[in-house]
C-alpha cells in the first residue's frame, strides 16, 4: 500500500549518525553492501564489478565535505576549514515522498516501526520514487530491475537466531568509531532519543517536508588550533634573549 | 535530470495524441470525410506508441499492470488508469467516425475531458517532486495542457485541410494555443532561473551553522545511479541557443504558417501541405521543450554530489 500509516507509527526504528566522530573510513559502507548482498532480496549487482569502471548498486555511501566558517581560511588544519565525513543512507522519513509517489504499491512505510521498505515482488522499476528522495537514499540494481534502499537491516535486528548484541544493523555493529546507533526515536528515554536531546541532533533538508527519522549530530565546536598555539614561545620573537644569544641576535640584525 | 530518450518521446507523442483526440472529440472535424477518419486512428496511434514507449524503461516491464493499483496515492498511477479510461470513449468515437461517418457529443466530450485530465495527470507526475524545484509548480500542468492543446489544434488543422474544408476556426484556435503555451512557458522558465533553491549543501548536510560547505570527496570515484540519473548538467550558453530554437520551431514558425493560411483563405491540398509542415516543426520544437524541462531542472541531491 503506498498510502503512509494514517497514525504516528508507535516505534520509529532509525539511525543516529554522528559526524563529529566519523572518520570517514567507509567500513559501514562496505559492511552494508557485503550483508545486503546476501540478505534480504536480489543481490546488490555491480556492473562491470572487477573493471575500471565499475558501478552498483550501494545502500549507505560515505561523501566528505568541507566546511568553511565566513571568512575563513582553507590551509589545510592551519586554517579554519573542517573536513567533515557525511555517511547517508535512507533517513526512514514519516512524511516519505518515496511511498505516495510508487504507482504499484511496491514501496511502503510499516505502521508498526516506520521502516521504509521495497516490496520486490511488486517492483516494476519505474525509478519515480528515486525521483522523489531529496537525499538520494534510493539506487536501482540494474541486474535486477528493481529498486533498492536500505532495510534497516530488517533481517538482523529482528533476528531471533542471532545473539542480542548482533541484533544491531550490519553498519552500525561494524562502525569502528562507534559513529552510528540504532534504536527507537520514538521513545525519549531510548539512548539514541538522548543522544539527540543532548547532541542537538538534527533533520537533513527539513524545508523538503519528509521529517526524517534518522538524526544527525553536528560536529562539536573546535577551537581553531592558532588559538592553542599562543601560549607557545614563538621563534620569531627574540625580544627575551639574553647574553650570548642576545648578542648573536644584535649581531646578526648588523649584517 | 537526464533527459531519457524515451520519456521525451513518450510526453510528446501523447500528448500530441490526446491534443489531436481533445480536439476530435469536440467535433469541429467533418466525420464522414476520409481525412477525419485517419485522424482518429492517428491519435489512437500516438497516444497508443507514447503509452509503449513509457514502458521501455522499466525494470520489469512483464508486471507493468501492477502500476494501476495505486491511483488514490501516486499520480503515476493515476496516469495509468486515467490512460485507460480515457481509452473507451476514444475508440468509441473513432468506431462512429470511421464506421459509421458520424459525431455523437457523448462520447466525444466525454473523451475531450478525459483526453486533458489524463494530461493532467502526466504534468502532476513532475509537478508534485518537491526535490525538483524547476518542476514543482502549478504552472508545470498548465504548461503540459496547453501544448497538447497547441499540438491538437495544429494536427486538426491539417486534417480539416485535407478533408477540403475552409475552415477558420480550428487554425485561429492553434495559433491561440501556441501563444497561450509559448507565454505560459516562458513564464515557468522564468520562474525556474529566478528561483532561490530550496535546499542547499548547507541544508542537506546539516552543517551550515559552521560554515560554507563544499563537497570535498565523491563517495566513490565513479558515477552511480543518482549520478546518472540526476546528476545531468547542460551549459547555460547552450540551453539559451535550444531554448530559442524551441521557441522558433515549436511557437514562431507554425503559428506564422498557420496565419498565413487563414490570411489566404486558403484551404485543400496546398494548404493541407502547409499545415503538416507547420506540424513537423511544431514536433521538433516540442522535443527540445521536453528534452530542457529534464536537463535544465536541477534535483535537490545534487547539493550532495557537488552539481
Ligand atoms: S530518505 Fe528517501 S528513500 Fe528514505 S524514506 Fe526518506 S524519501 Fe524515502
Ligand atoms: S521503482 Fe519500484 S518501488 Fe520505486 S516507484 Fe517504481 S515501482 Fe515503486
Ligand atoms: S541499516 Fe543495514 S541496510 Fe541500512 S545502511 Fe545500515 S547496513 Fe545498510
Amino acid at each position: 500500500m503506498t498510502s503512509l500509516p494514517s497514525l504516528p507509527t508507535p516505534k520509529k526504528l532509525g539511525l543516529v549518525i554522528d559526524l563529529d566522530v566519523c572518520v570517514g573510513c567507509h567500513a559501514c559502507v562496505v559492511n552494508c553492501k557485503e550483508w545486503n548482498t546476501g540478505g534480504y532480496g536480489s543481490a546488490l549487482s555491480d556492473q562491470d564489478p572487477y573493471g575500471a569502471d565499475v558501478s552498483g548498486a550501494w545502500l549507505n555511501r560515505v561523501h566528505t565535505f568541507e566546511v568553511v566558517p565566513d571568512g575563513g581560511e582553507v590551509v589545510g588544519e592551519a586554517g579554519e576549514a573542517r573536513i567533515v565525513h557525511f555517511p547517508k543512507s535512507c533517513l526512514h522519513c514519516e512524511d516519505a515522498p518515496c511511498v505516495t509517489v510508487c504507482p504499484t504499491g511496491a514501496s511502503y512505510k510499516r505502521a508498526e516501526d516506520g521502516i521504509v521498505l521495497v516490496d520486490e515482488e511488486k517492483c516494476i522499476g519505474c525509478g519515480l520514487c528515486a525521483w522523489s528522495c531529496p537525499y538520494g537514499a534510493r539506487e536501482m540494481d540494474l541486474a535486477a530491475g528493481v529498486m533498492k534502499k536500505c532495510t534497516l537491516c530488517i533481517d538482523r535486528i529482528y533476528n531471533e537466531t542471532f545473539e542480542e548484541a548482533d541484533r544491531q544493523p550490519a553498519c552500525v555493529r561494524t562502525c569502528p568509531a562507534n559513529a552510528r546507533h540504532f534504536g527507537d526515536l520514538a521513545d525519549p528515554h531510548s539512548a539514541v532519543s538522548i543522544m539527540v536531546a543532548e547532541r542537538g541532533g538534527m533533520d537533513l533538508m527539513p524545508e523538503q517536508g519528509t521529517r526524517p527519522v534518522n538524526k544527525y549530530l553536528p560536529p562539536r565546536k573546535r577551537k581553531p588550533l592558532a588559538d592553542s598555539a599562543q601560549s607557545l614561545p614563538s621563534a620569531e620573537n627574540t625580544d627575551e634573549a639574553k647574553g650570548f644569544f642576545a648578542w648573536l641576535d644584535g649581531m646578526l640584525d648588523r649584517i | 535530470m537526464h533527459p531519457a530518450f524515451s520519456i521525451i518521446i513518450f510526453t510528446t507523442l501523447s500528448g500530441l495524441g490526446y491534443g489531436l483526440a481533445a480536439v476530435l472529440g469536440l467535433g469541429l472535424l467533418d466525420p464522414a470525410a476520409l481525412a477525419t477518419k485517419l485522424a482518429h486512428v492517428l491519435a489512437l496511434l500516438l497516444v497508443a506508441s507514447g503509452l509503449l514507449s513509457s514502458t521501455l524503461h522499466l525494470g520489469n516491464k512483464q508486471r507493468a499492470w501492477r502500476a494501476l493499483s495505486q491511483w488514490r496515492s501516486s499520480w503515476l498511477s493515476r496516469e495509468g488508469v486515467m490512460a485507460i479510461v480515457a481509452f473507451v470513449p476514444l475508440a468509441w468515437s473513432a468506431w462512429l467516425a470511421v464506421v459509421e461517418s458520424r459525431y455523437s457529443p457523448l462520447p466525444g466530450l466525454i473523451g475531450t475531458a478525459l483526453c486533458l485530465v489524463t494530461v493532467y495527470c502526466t504534468a502532476m507526475i513532475y509537478a508534485s517532486l518537491k526535490a525538483v524545484q524547476a518542476w514543482h509548480t502549478r504552472l508545470t500542468p498548465l504548461c503540459y495542457l496547453l501544448f497538447a492543446g497547441a499540438g491538437g489544434f495544429t494536427l486538426a488543422s491539417f486534417f480539416a485541410f485535407a478533408a477540403q474544408d475552409r475552415t477558420v476556426i480550428i487554425p485561429l484556435l492553434a495559433i491561440f494555443f501556441i501563444l497561450a503555451a509559448w507565454s505560459a512557458k516562458s513564464r515557468w522558465r522564468a520562474r525556474m532561473q529566478a528561483m532561490v533553491p530550496l535546499s542547499t549543501p548547507e541544508s542537506a548536510t546539516g552543517l551550515g551553522h559552521i560554515g560554507r560547505v563544499r563537497l570535498l570527496e565523491r563517495p566513490h570515484v565513479t558515477e552511480n545511479y543518482l549520478t546518472h540519473e540526476m546528476g545531468f548538467r547542460i551549459a547555460r550558453k547552450h540551453a539559451e541557443k535550444l531554448w530559442r530554437l524551441a521557441v522558433l520551431a515549436g511557437g514562431i514558425v507554425p503559428a506564422i504558417l498557420l496565419a498565413l493560411l487563414v490570411l489566404a483563405g486558403a484551404s485543400g491540398t496546398f494548404a493541407a501541405l502547409v499545415a503538416v509542415v507547420a506540424v513537423l516543426f511544431h514536433y521538433a520544437g516540442m522535443f527540445i521543450e521536453r528534452w530542457l524541462f529534464f536537463a535544465e531542472a536541477r534535483h535537490a541531491v545534487m547539493n550532495y554530489y557537488g552539481g
